[in-house]
């Protein structure tokens, strides 16, 4: 587990459901398929109101027209994130567009579940309302050794909320690697027997 | 100290004997359902953590229930469809119903319900989030994700967090042109769409208890849309005539104890109970229905697993008899079993297929169609800045197709209502006449 992270933000507002972060109608692509899967981070994000897309001014999209993978690799984002379906696409395709880590006042109950398990990005949450403290372009260094991020564009530090007893399987990788560690499924076998 | 319902049957199948809210448990699963979208996502990990000649942990606990993209031209939709059927086939699955044969049933959650699935007791996950739904039978039910599901193929078990319990509580009678979608749209919009995050919404009080197993599935099925990890109510009676037409696999029915914690308790006057709408573009955006009467409408939509039973067909066509429907008004039964009875059932002789009929409705075959939006061809699907009321459970930006459509949540008395007129209408103006 990388203990830094770097990169470009990406706001969002509240209740950003997954709806918003891959509509239905995508559903339909494999996300084993190495090419397919591509169309996951195409189409990333792509359901969010144009004036509420890259905030605070909006009309920014998350993928540049066709492409699959976006510039910005965090996304920080309000109150209630992911909430709605239980669908994996939706942390699938933001991790597939090159999302390395989410921070959000607050998150859904299965989304935050399938980010950790998935191991697609670590959900950090921050009690500053980071939305009104970050631009969507923003330089953002998160450091895992001191639980903060920094805008290193307005050169702000704020701290992160605990990770709690997630952090086992977010350092494991993700739900399978943390049952082998702790002896609940074989280590042995993985990928055919 | 006592527990509530959801803690005594987590506790139940954690192995102990007392949990607490907040515990970190591992749950053993007596059901995992998926169905075509996530299925295929699911075999995929499941193969690659534990092998390709894997064999599932209980093929008797696993059902498979295709329902969201079934009637479509969609290549890669009906691809789908084909790898849930090769599994199937490896893995000897008898709980499977196909697409395009006798055995197809439609939307998951009813179907469930109809299949013997819901036990009280029972912990059931899938791959859905209105997996709540089950929750109406007095037994742990929720959503998970396609990795969660394939841990749960492999081992038979998950991680829990054990949730708070809140604890809504209605008193007396609801009034004859009130439905559970005007409840827990009431409910949703006191405590916003993230009011039960992590937490147990439980139904208590006579008013819900004197209601039907359909209705109590729409209480259950919308706690997600409050955030909230299940909804249940206490099995009794009504519970235990259902499930024993539907199975004779055992049981276990739990009480909340009279000094179990709530988090939180309301306690609601039946009575006073008033048709809502959740306006766009949120469940929570709540409004009684006499604050829209202006809203003019494009279409009107009855279906999904939250308002496309057969109690929800019978509150639409007690409306719609003898009447035309003034815009367009798509019909959408759960499950064929649903779709079934509308031949079977009447209203004055007249059945509730020749009543939506007759009133100028379009019929859709059983699946989750434009709930959801779906691909392009999918029946009832929302176009461009079109105004739908609807009995379907969200109403975010684009769910039901096209994101620039205003979606109002209401119940089947209201959204047939507002059928008949094209504007936002009060059930109790036909009902009560």
């Amino acid at each position: 587990m990388n203990k830094v992270i770097e990169g470009i933000a990406y706001v969002l507002g509240n209740d950003i459901d997954t709806d918003q972060i891959i509509p239905a109608e995508h559903l339909v692509y494999s996300l084993s398929d190495p090419e397919e899967r591509k169309h996951y981070g195409q189409f990333a994000l792509s359901g969010v109101p144009v004036n509420q897309a890259g905030l605070p001014e909006g009309n920014i999209p998350f993928t540049e027209n066709g492409q699959s993978e976006s510039k910005y690799s965090i996304v920080v984002g309000g109150k209630n994130f992911g909430c709605g379906s239980s669908r994996e696409h939706a942390p699938a395709c933001m991790e597939i567009a090159g999302i390395r880590a989410v921070i959000a006042e607050s998150y859904a109950r299965i989304f935050y579940r399938n980010s950790v398990d998935g191991g697609f990005f670590i959900p950090f949450e921050c009690a500053t309302r980071l939305v009104e403290e970050i631009k969507t372009g923003d330089d953002l260094i998160i450091d895992l050794n001191v639980n903060t991020i920094t805008n290193r564009s307005s050169n702000k530090t704020y701290d992160l909320k605990s990770l709690g007893e997630v952090i086992d399987i977010i350092e494991a990788g993700d739900i399978f690697e943390y049952a082998r560690k702790t002896g609940m499924i074989p280590s042995t076998g993985r990928g055919g027997n | 100290m006592g527990m509530t319902i959801t803690e005594k049957i987590l506790a139940a199948h954690a192995g102990k004997d007392s949990v607490r809210p907040g515990d970190n448990i591992w749950v053993n699963a007596d059901v995992l359902m998926t169905h075509d979208v996530c299925g295929p996502g699911t075999f995929a990990i499941f193969k690659k953590q534990f092998g390709e000649n894997a064999k599932v942990w209980d093929r008797d606990k696993v059902v498979i229930i295709p329902d969201h993209f079934i009637f479509t031209k969609d290549t890669h939709a009906n691809r789908n469809i084909d790898i849930l059927r090769q599994f199937v086939q490896e893995q000897s699955l008898p709980h499977y119903f196909d697409p395009g044969t006798d055995n197809y049933k439609g939307v998951c959650h009813i179907a469930l319900a109809q299949e013997g699935f819901n036990r009280p007791g029972d912990v059931l996950f899938g791959t859905d989030s209105h997996t709540s739904t089950s929750g109406a039978f007095g037994m742990f039910s929720t959503g998970i994700g396609n990795t969660d599901a394939a841990f749960i193929l492999g081992t038979g078990k998950l991680w829990v967090r054990v949730p708070e319990t809140m604890c809504f509580e209605f008193i007396g009678t609801f009034p004859e042109h009130i439905m559970a979608k005007d409840v827990i749209l009431t409910v949703i919009g006191d405590i916003g769409v993230d009011g039960a995050t992590y937490r147990a919404m439980e139904w208590r009080g006579d008013a819900v208890m004197k209601l039907s197993m359909e209705e109590r599935m729409t209480l259950c099925n919308m706690a997600i849309e409050a955030g909230g990890k299940n909804g249940i109510i206490e099995a009794d009676d009504v519970t235990l005539d259902y499930v024993r037409q539907r199975t004779d696999a055992p049981y276990k029915i739990y009480h909340s104890d009279n000094d179990a914690q709530y988090f939180f308790k309301k306690t609601y006057n039946a009575s006073e109970m008033e048709p809502i709408v959740a306006k766009p573009h949120s469940p929570d955006n709540k409004a009684k229905v006499s604050e829209c009467l202006d809203v003019k409408l494009d279409r009107a939509y009855i279906g999904s697993c939250t308002g496309g039973k057969i109690t929800d067909f019978m509150a639409a066509a007690r409306l719609l008899k003898g009447k035309k429907v003034k815009i367009d008004t798509f019909i959408v039964p759960a499950t064929r079993e649903v779709e079934q009875d509308l031949y079977k059932e009447k209203i004055g002789g007249e059945t509730l297929m020749d009543i939506f009929k007759n009133a100028g409705a379009y019929l859709g075959d059983p699946s989750c169609a434009a709930c959801l939006g779906g691909p392009k061809d999918t029946f009832g699907r929302a176009k461009d800045n079109q105004v739908v009321i609807s009995t379907t459970n969200r109403n975010f930006p684009g769910r039901m197709g096209s994101k620039q459509a205003y979606v109002y949540l209401a119940s089947p008395y209201t959204a047939a209502a507002s059928a008949l007129t094209g504007h936002i209408t009060n059930p109790a103006e036909f009902i009560n006449n």
